[in-house]
């Protein structure tokens, strides 16, 4: 295999890690925007869609049925983590809020253990596993899906936010939170469709990337910690320096795996991540002023 | 309620579920001993004071899968024996703890055995991260241990009080040069978990492979946690080898099978015998088929010749594990069996339950007919088998067979 052809299926990889970790980084960047916590039970939303969908496609269901009941199961999940801790302690300072959130995750990873064991699950790829080749890279047809729909949900999310009044909405209580309330903008209620839409692009991405991974109770935590690189690597509270930043970092990590050493893989990750916020402590695409929304 | 109350009640009732959902269930963590099994025989019924036999498994966590069936086997073992007569004439209990796959469980977990519970010896741990975090705490409370993992370092160099029952990585990677040999093949890349386990077996590769006049073009490593290795399978594909050798337990390994196969990476898939349960098959599914690699014969007991030596080990102990649990018999639970077997006749040879002398009756052990092997103890060697304790077995249409007629054709 020449090493072109590595490189090409290092790229298509990384890119589709990637997309996962941009969803990921997402879901951090709007429950940011719209509460000012970084959700620590981010991961354990992917962890739900994920183990949904594999109940669901055990169960026989068909396809879109299957994504879809599991994105709604995610996103009901967060809301309810947002209506039964989160918003009892809306005045609590921050701080305690991201305990909490802490809280939560260990919470979600350790009943998802007792319902659906200690063992890796595997699932069924959407549509086949034969690959599809370009330019020497392997494409398996789960990768395809696992871009498509990141790019359907991202393209969906950015309509929303710029064309809807309520995803303005959003964007004004993310910006200034008294001067919406000022307005008549009911910023909790702002809040919960934001872990409501968090916990959905969250689980899109369990169930998606379920069949290229195992899913497992345990799944969230690692995924949590390349998601919110992610957001930081883009500049936490932008959209868009999310997804670039999620997928720069899928690209970089399976890169430096390729071409450097697997031993060093996360190391290198981290250490370009580091050198990033030294240089540009806003993230890639951060500004002084994030204007924060999407 | 005023708001301040309501919110303490709730931060404490979170605190609770969270609590609640990282403990493990109480009855993995309490002694499950056969101690309060009544046996059935009434004819030996045993008395006395129990022997307290430690068990640490890995019931939860990554290893589950071996730390299950091990547990499960230890139960069943104390029962049998108990409505056996027990051993010594005093009835067996058996403590198992969980140590959740984490290495600075086991340890806490050794210490509560040696320490709160006085158990005479400890069998396990699964795993050989676990495992050498107690080595040291059983050498120095002097308390023998018969680990049921497969890292060289465990018993190489020999540590008084420690022993181990699976087949050593050492000879794994003697068998695997055989096949090699009798293939022809001469460049390899290997693979491999970057925990003890991985790296023990990775040790041997790059020891015993150059000796043997094969070529290693490429090591990769992943992490335990990791869900995609297409990088590193990329890698070993652009160095044109003409086997890959991989050394881990699962998940890792059958994410390797998956992305060899979507990579089209169509050379020989060696994997280690971590990974001889029924686990990986489902994992890889289809990627599984092929795949070949050494075992001890349980995972091919139905094929074993009846004039082996182990067979009749071998079907009783299956018949026995498949009646409890309702599940095929698993190498890792055989591990289980032969550290209990092997424990329990040291302690009857010994005579009584002191430390010194039931490692000493460990180490005489001769000729002892398990499921992994024959063991035979020297002070010299504390692994006890030898490259026949393997038999070749190779993954076709998802179930294992015997394949060592594949070595000579």
């Amino acid at each position: 295999m020449p090493l072109q052809e590595q490189i090409a299926q290092f790229l298509a990889t990384g890119v589709t890690e990637g997309c996962v970790y941009a969803l990921v980084a997402l879901g951090f960047t709007i429950i940011f925007n719209s509460t000012g916590i970084v959700n620590f039970a981010q991961g354990e939303f992917v962890m739900v869609g994920a183990m949904l969908g594999v109940t669901f496609s055990g169960l026989g269901l068909p396809l879109p049925l299957v994504v879809l009941l599991s994105t709604l199961g995610a996103a009901l999940v967060a809301v309810g983590l947002e209506r039964l801790a989160i918003r009892p302690l809306r005045d609590a300072p921050i701080l305690i809020l991201i305990f909490v959130t802490i809280a939560a995750s260990l919470a979600f990873g350790g009943s998802a253990k007792l319902i659906w064991g200690p063992n890796a699950i595997p699932m069924e790829p959407f549509s086949g596993g034969t690959p599809i080749r370009v330019a020497g890279a392997a494409i398996r047809p789960q990768d395809l899906w696992i871009v498509g729909m990141s790019i359907v949900a991202v393209t969906l999310l950015q309509l929303f936010f710029k064309h809807t009044l309520t995803g303005r909405a959003m964007r004004a209580a993310a910006s200034n939170r008294i001067a919406a309330r000022l307005v008549g903008i009911n910023t909790s209620t702002m809040a919960m469709i934001g872990f409501a839409l968090s916990g959905a692009i969250s689980g899109l991405a369990g169930v998606v990337f379920a069949p290229n991974k195992f899913a497992s109770y345990s799944m969230g935590t690692p995924l949590a910690v390349k998601g919110f690189c992610g957001a930081i690597l883009g500049g936490l509270g932008n959209g868009i320096g999310a997804v670039v930043g999620g997928i720069v970092l899928g690209v970089l990590e399976n890169l430096a795996a390729g071409l450097v050493s697997s031993n060093y893989k996360d190391a290198i990750t981290l250490v370009v991540m580091l050198l990033v916020l030294f240089v540009r402590p806003t993230g890639l695409l951060g500004k002084k002023d994030t204007g924060r929304g999407l | 309620m005023c708001p301040k109350a309501k919110l303490l009640v709730l931060i404490v009732a979170l605190l609770v579920v969270a609590l609640l959902a990282g403990c493990p269930k109480p009855a993995e963590q309490v002694d499950e001993g056969a101690g309060q099994i009544h046996p059935e025989g009434p004819q030996l019924e045993p008395t006395g004071d129990p022997i307290k036999i430690g068990a640490i498994f890995s019931v939860t966590g990554p290893s589950a899968p071996l730390g299950e069936p091990e547990k499960l086997t230890a139960e069943m073992l104390a029962e049998q024996i108990n409505s056996a007569g027990g051993v010594l004439g005093r009835p067996v209990e058996v403590i198992v703890k969980d140590d959740k796959s984490e290495p600075t469980e086991a340890a806490l977990a050794a210490k509560d055995l040696i320490n709160t519970e006085k158990v005479v010896a400890i069998i396990g741990p699964s795993t050989t991260p676990t495992t050498m975090a107690i080595v040291d705490i059983c050498e120095q409370a002097n308390i023998p241990l018969i680990s049921c993992a497969a890292g060289a370092p465990i018993t190489n160099p020999v540590k008084k009080w420690v022993f181990a029952v699976p087949q050593t990585d050492i000879i794994a990677v003697a068998k695997i040069i055989d096949y090699l040999k009798a293939k022809k093949i001469t460049k390899v890349a290997s693979i491999y978990v970057s925990n003890g386990y991985g790296e023990s077996g990775q040790k041997q590769i790059e020891e015993q492979l150059p000796a043997a006049g094969i070529e290693l073009v490429t090591s990769e490593s992943f992490g335990g946690e990791d869900t995609d290795m297409t990088a590193q399978v990329t890698r070993i594909k652009g160095k044109n080898p003409e086997a890959v050798i991989c050394w881990g337990t699962n998940p890792g390994p059958a994410t390797v099978a998956r992305n060899m196969q979507t990579l089209g990476l169509d050379v020989p898939l060696l994997q280690s015998h971590g990974v001889a349960n029924a686990k990986f098959i489902e994992l890889a599914g289809d990627a599984a088929n092929g795949v070949m690699l050494p075992a001890g014969r349980l995972i091919v007991e139905s094929e074993i010749a009846a004039d082996d030596k182990q067979k009749e080990v071998l079907s009783r102990y299956a018949t026995d594990y498949t009646a409890k649990s309702g599940k095929p018999v698993d190498t890792f639970g055989g591990h289980a069996f032969d550290a209990f077997h092997i424990l329990c006749d040291a302690i009857a040879a010994a005579g009584n339950t002191e430390a010194a002398a039931v490692r000493d009756a460990i180490e005489a052990t001769k000729e002892f007919v398990g499921t992994a092997g024959i063991f035979t103890y020297t002070p010299e060697d504390h692994n006890g088998l030898t490259k026949d304790a393997f038999v070749w077995v190779k993954i076709v249409d998802g179930k294992w067979k015997l394949a060592e007629d594949e070595i000579n054709s």
